[in-house]
């Protein structure tokens, strides 16, 4: 049931993690907007992936507009109700990633069907039992705002043209987003009066704050996402059941090295949902002993290692999977196809021995600190990596 | 296929004044126990192995070269030839693949079918291994006894895609043939045979006590380096891990059946030996349920694009196979032809722990060791 | 035959020796011929198989066929093989298998030499095999050969010594090492039944010594390839295959003289059937316990092979020799 998806080419990412960061202060201004967030629902933000696929199941949620919606949406783009829509997603965001309690909360009310594995921390299970009347009531509130919202959306099926169906999804992600700007508001209050509220607060900021960049990146995503599931399930959804894990991840590793070594993080919809980062190739090898070592991603286990050649750059592609969490993730480094190189992970995870090696074999990408670089596959004298876009055999006879 | 390893050559005196020599010997690329052209250069101190190269590559025929090139049905036959000694999963990583993408809906039918197919090749796959494996223990019996019985699947499988080992089976969006009439009633009598049969393997092997001194504390490793190592599988249950992708992250509709993931603490070649025998009890288990809930009828294929053009971007799927995880990587850019096609191949990435556990060992270890790891080399070197 | 050896050497005694050691000779490749085929065809049923059925009617010629073969190969040696040595081995290794069956009383009438110590003549011949191993082992230059050769030299040195130990029980017994002599103190009761322990270890001992499953180390195939005759091929590899069952022919011998009681039928009553028919009965029994044991069993590995050799087999060995001593005594009223 995944629907189709265009990754963001890197530019995209970046101006649009560009564009997030300098927003990302909007987060302070979030309860003020709680109250117009769900006027501005209806307010559309442009698309920034101009041509965005939409597959069939995916177009039929999408909404209809009034030409006067679509219109403004077109044009407007109002760049204040940009910041408010993604202010209020953000907080809605950080609700998800940082208090669960809400979600669980307009879970119980609405969703049924969200498989929500993590564990909720146990002051968290506090906090829900204390007020949870009251957040149940904050959450149905919200789900019916979301709802009413919606109604004038819902109707239709497949749009068009696919820009005005990237709008549509646009539009769909803004309601859900103030919807979750409700909601993140009823888990405020439904932890308002534990002790760690303070703390959990901070932490939603800061997490909101570097969401601002993956959402930026992956906004067309989320968007289309929540325009998929809200319609089909009636619920303020979460985009995907990893994006709190994704979340998290962005979270913890920001707050050690700083939001710029993720170049960007999404969910991949097209495999099964993995949370995928992008690392900035300096930092990689310093993350990924972050990513092996640190208590609440403990990714222990290498599953697959390789190199992928996109023309302009080569990326190679780790997919780690947390024995412990029971969480995959997906990380990309990036490297010039002129000079590669990507540090070695070899002695973090032995089993990244091999598969460097045939990376190496293969594309020619130079994996710096492996012990034993050579080739693998092919024979040691072997002329070019095959796997490469421009390789021409090499043939003595020719 | 590095060849300054054999010219380095060390000599070692001990203290008794006595000079000895350690010798480098290449095991394979035609060796009996390698099973297929693997070749291992050990360096040997008398018969103790002191370090053992692995060197790979003879069977490498660039499976991710040639995909770039062809479409999405036609890199299935492919796959076929990796694990040869179980293509049927390999059928579908790459089906399972591409479906994740298009998001693509399979029929009932179709899935069952899959599902039937990978189990029985399962059993297939172990039973193979269960006799290479006896085989380089020193026990020619059992070789043939797993063979007969792989007979009656490969003739399964005959009938049901016209193909004993290389069935290219399984197309995207559901399966090539359709059960003949009949089918499923012999698979339930073989399931029912083999249930039977596997009890006089245990009886004619299991309890033998050089075989069981042969494996016991033989090729150790603990859950920690299993994990190290990226070992998947049985090597990785063998050390404690219950983990099985069909129990999960389920796939095709494994969640539909009852079965148990059978898991040892020890993490040495007998563990294994007895791991791989419970699955075939368990893959057996899962059959019986499978044939026994079989659609009466129903579509084979599900509906598919005339051209395969996944969407673009990128997934990695992974699934049980026999030997441990074998995943598949897919970067599409929206052609009906993969941009890059990888896969994440169990007996490659499980062979990585072969020289940490032969260090020390003495050579007829080292046959039990590689065995009991079960690789194929066609996956290993792709 | 002892009469003739008995006799001043002359040109007729010799041709009589001539005559009766090819006789033997054919009787020996006779048996080797079908030991083979039948070994082939038993493991062949026993593992769901046919065994040879092409050559000649059932198959019977295949072994002949084999030989042929063989003999018609080209002769390979390797490049830096030790020349001498390379094909000293394969007649160092076969002749004392030869040999040893000089003094094997088949039966009352048919035997070669009676030797006053017809055991200790054995064992002291068949210890000379071993060189032959060796040797092959060293010349071929081949790294499997040669730890094959070791191996070998290990393993038959250390199974040497409880299988010597085991008979010991029997000429306690017998107070003979004639080999006629402990045929015929088994009248009443085979050794069998009072040596029951030195006939377990000498019966391990011996398949050891023929380096057979599960001793087949020297030349374990999925280790070794080929162990010590890897590198050997046509006659030569022929003459290692020939002293190997010869080996087991004489080994088969030796086992039914000492343990069955040779020539004897199972109850007096039975005297009518000829001696001969009571040995190669028992012979044959023993020999299809060899193929039975080798369609089933995995192999040992090196280190425990020796360790069993030392640690269990001798002890219980040189147990039953004080066994058998203290009982002899007994009998013989010392205490």
């Amino acid at each position: 049931m995944s629907d189709e998806k265009r990754k963001p080419t890197p530019e995209e990412k970046a101006a649009a993690a560009a564009e997030a960061r300098a927003k990302a202060e909007a987060l302070r201004k979030l309860r003020e907007q709680e109250a117009q967030a769900s006027q501005e629902a209806s307010q559309v933000e442009p698309s920034q992936e101009p041509q965005e696929e939409v597959s069939a199941p995916a177009a039929k949620p999408v909404s209809e507009m009034t030409p006067e919606e679509k219109a403004a949406a077109k044009k407007a783009a109002a760049a204040e109700a940009i910041a408010k829509a993604k202010a209020a997603k953000e907080a809605k965001e950080a609700a998800e990633a940082e208090t669960p309690v809400a979600e669980q909360q307009s879970e119980a009310v609405a969703t049924p069907a969200k498989p929500v594995s993590e564990m909720t921390p146990e002051e968290k299970a506090a906090a829900k039992k204390a007020a949870a009347a009251e957040a149940l009531a904050k959450a149905k509130a919200a789900k019916e705002a979301k709802e009413a919202a919606e109604t004038g959306a819902d109707t239709v099926d497949s749009a068009p043209d696919a820009d005005a169906k990237a709008k549509a999804a646009a539009a769909a992600k803004a309601k859900a987003a103030a919807a979750a700007a409700a909601k993140a508001k009823a888990a405020r209050e439904a932890g308002g009066d534990e002790s760690g509220d303070d703390d959990a607060k901070a932490k939603a900021a800061a997490a909101a704050k570097a969401k601002a960049a993956a959402a930026a990146a992956a906004k067309a995503k989320t968007a289309q996402a929540t325009g998929d599931e809200a319609p089909a399930e009636e619920a303020p959804k979460a985009p995907s059941k990893n994006q709190p894990y994704l979340d998290k991840y962005v979270s913890r590793i920001s707050e050690a090295f700083g939001q710029e070594v993720i170049e960007a993080s999404y969910i991949n919809e097209l495999g099964k949902e993995v949370p995928t980062l992008t690392i900035q190739n300096e930092r990689w090898y310093q993350v990924a002993q972050y990513l092996r070592d640190d208590e609440q991603l403990s990714f222990e286990y290498l599953s697959d290692l390789h190199g992928v050649d996109y023309e302009d750059r080569l990326e190679v592609y780790y997919h780690f999977y947390s024995y412990k969490n029971r969480q995959s993730l997906a990380v990309k480094v990036k490297t010039s196809r002129e000079e590669s190189k990507v540090a070695s992970v070899m002695d973090l995870w032995h089993g990244a021995n091999w598969n460097e090696r045939e990376t190496f074999d293969l594309l020619g990408i130079h994996f710096p600190g492996h012990k034993d670089l050579r080739r693998i596959l092919l024979p040691d004298d072997w002329v070019g990596y095959p796997l490469r876009k421009d390789y021409v055999q090499y043939d003595e006879e020719v | 296929m590095n060849h300054n390893i054999l010219t380095t050559h060390v000599d070692t005196s001990s203290e008794t004044g006595l000079r000895t020599e350690e010798m480098l010997l290449n095991v394979g690329p035609q060796h009996p126990s390698t099973h297929g052209v693997f070749r291992l250069v050990v360096k040997i101190d008398g018969e103790t192995i002191k370090e053992a190269i692995p060197v790979m590559g003879y069977l490498h025929r660039g499976t991710e070269k040639l995909a770039e090139n062809l479409t999405y049905t036609q890199i299935i036959p492919y796959t076929d030839r990796m694990d040869y000694v179980s293509a049927m999963t390999n059928n579908y990583v790459l089906c399972h693949a591409v479906e994740t993408m298009m998001g693509l809906e399979i029929p009932e039918r179709a899935q069952f079918l899959r599902l039937i197919a990978m189990e029985l090749n399962r059993v297939a796959s172990h039973l193979v291994w269960w006799g290479t494996f006896l085989l380089d223990i020193g026990a020619m019996g059992p070789f043939l006894y797993a063979f007969r019985d792989r007979e009656t699947i490969l003739d399964l499988f005959n009938e049901l895609c016209g193909a004993r080992m290389t069935f290219n089976y399984m197309r995207v969006g559901g399966v090539k043939w359709d059960a003949p009439p009949g089918w499923i009633d012999k698979a339930k009598e073989f399931v029912q045979y083999m249930k039977k049969e596997l009890n006089n393997y245990h009886q004619l092997v299991t309890g033998n006590e050089i075989f069981i001194n042969r494996l016991i504390g033989i090729g150790k490793f603990d859950t920690k380096t299993a994990l190290d190592y990226s070992l998947s599988g049985v090597m990785l249950r063998s050390t404690g891990v219950k983990w099985d992708l069909r129990k999960d992250e389920p796939y095709c509709i494994y969640d539909r059946f009852e079965f148990d993931v059978p898991t040892a603490t020890e993490g040495d070649c007998m563990a294994r030996y007895h791991l791989r025998m419970a699955e075939i009890e368990q893959s057996l288990r899962i059959l019986e349920q499978a044939l026994e809930q079989f659609p009466s009828e129903g579509e084979v294929m599900g509906k598919v694009p005339r051209v395969i053009r996944p969407p673009a971007g990128e997934t990695y799927v992974r699934i049980e196979s026999p030997r441990g995880e074998i995943g598949c990587y897919i970067a599409s850019q929206g052609k009906d032809k993969p941009w890059r096609l990888k896969f994440r191949r169990p007996s490659f990435t499980n062979l990585q722990i072969l020289p940490k556990l032969l260090q020390g060992e003495n050579l007829s270890n080292m046959v039990a060791i590689l065995g009991s790891i079960d690789i194929v080399l066609g996956e290993v070197d792709c | 035959m002892n009469t003739l050896l008995q006799q001043a050497p002359s040109w007729g005694t010799t041709l009589w020796f001539i005559v009766a050691a090819v006789l033997l000779l054919a009787v020996v490749l006779g048996f080797v011929t079908y030991a083979i085929y039948f070994e082939r065809k038993v493991i062949g049923w026993m593992q769901l198989r046919i065994g040879p059925n092409r050559v000649g009617p059932l198959g019977l010629l295949q072994t002949v066929a084999d030989v042929a073969k063989l003999l018609l190969k080209e002769d390979i040696r390797p490049q830096h093989a030790d020349k001498a040595l390379f094909t000293l081995a394969p007649i160092l290794a076969y002749a004392p298998a030869f040999a040893v069956l000089a003094v094997m009383p088949f039966s009352d009438s048919i035997r070669f030499a009676d030797l006053g110590i017809g055991l200790l003549y054995y064992i002291a011949l068949s210890g000379i095999t071993v060189l032959g191993v060796i040797t092959a082992g060293w010349a071929s230059n081949n790294k499997y050969s040669l730890i094959g050769g070791l191996r070998s030299a290990a393993q038959m040195i250390s199974y040497e010594v409880p299988l010597v130990m085991s008979v010991v029980g029997i000429v306690l017994l017998t107070g003979s090492m004639n080999l006629k002599d402990i045929v015929e103190a088994q009248r009443d009761v085979w050794n069998i039944v009072p040596q029951f322990i030195g006939f377990a270890v000498f019966i391990i001992a011996a398949q050891a010594e023929l380096n057979r499953t599960p001793f087949d180390l020297p030349e374990a195939e999925s280790e070794l390839v080929g162990g010590y005759h890897v590198e050997y091929s046509g006659f030569r590899f022929a003459m290692f295959m020939l002293a190997e069952y010869v080996y087991m022919f004489g080994m088969g011998a030796l086992i039914t003289i000492l343990f069955f009681g040779g020539w004897l039928p199972i109850h007096p009553s039975l005297d009518f059937i000829p001696g001969i028919v009571w040995f190669i009965l028992k012979f044959s029994i023993y020999v299809f316990l060899q193929f039975w044991i080798r369609a089933t069993m995995p192999r040992l590995r090196v280190d425990q092979l020796m360790s069993f050799a030392w640690k269990v087999l001798l002890p219980v060995a040189l147990f039953n020799i004080l066994l058998t001593a203290v009982v002899v005594s007994y009998q013989n009223g010392m205490f």
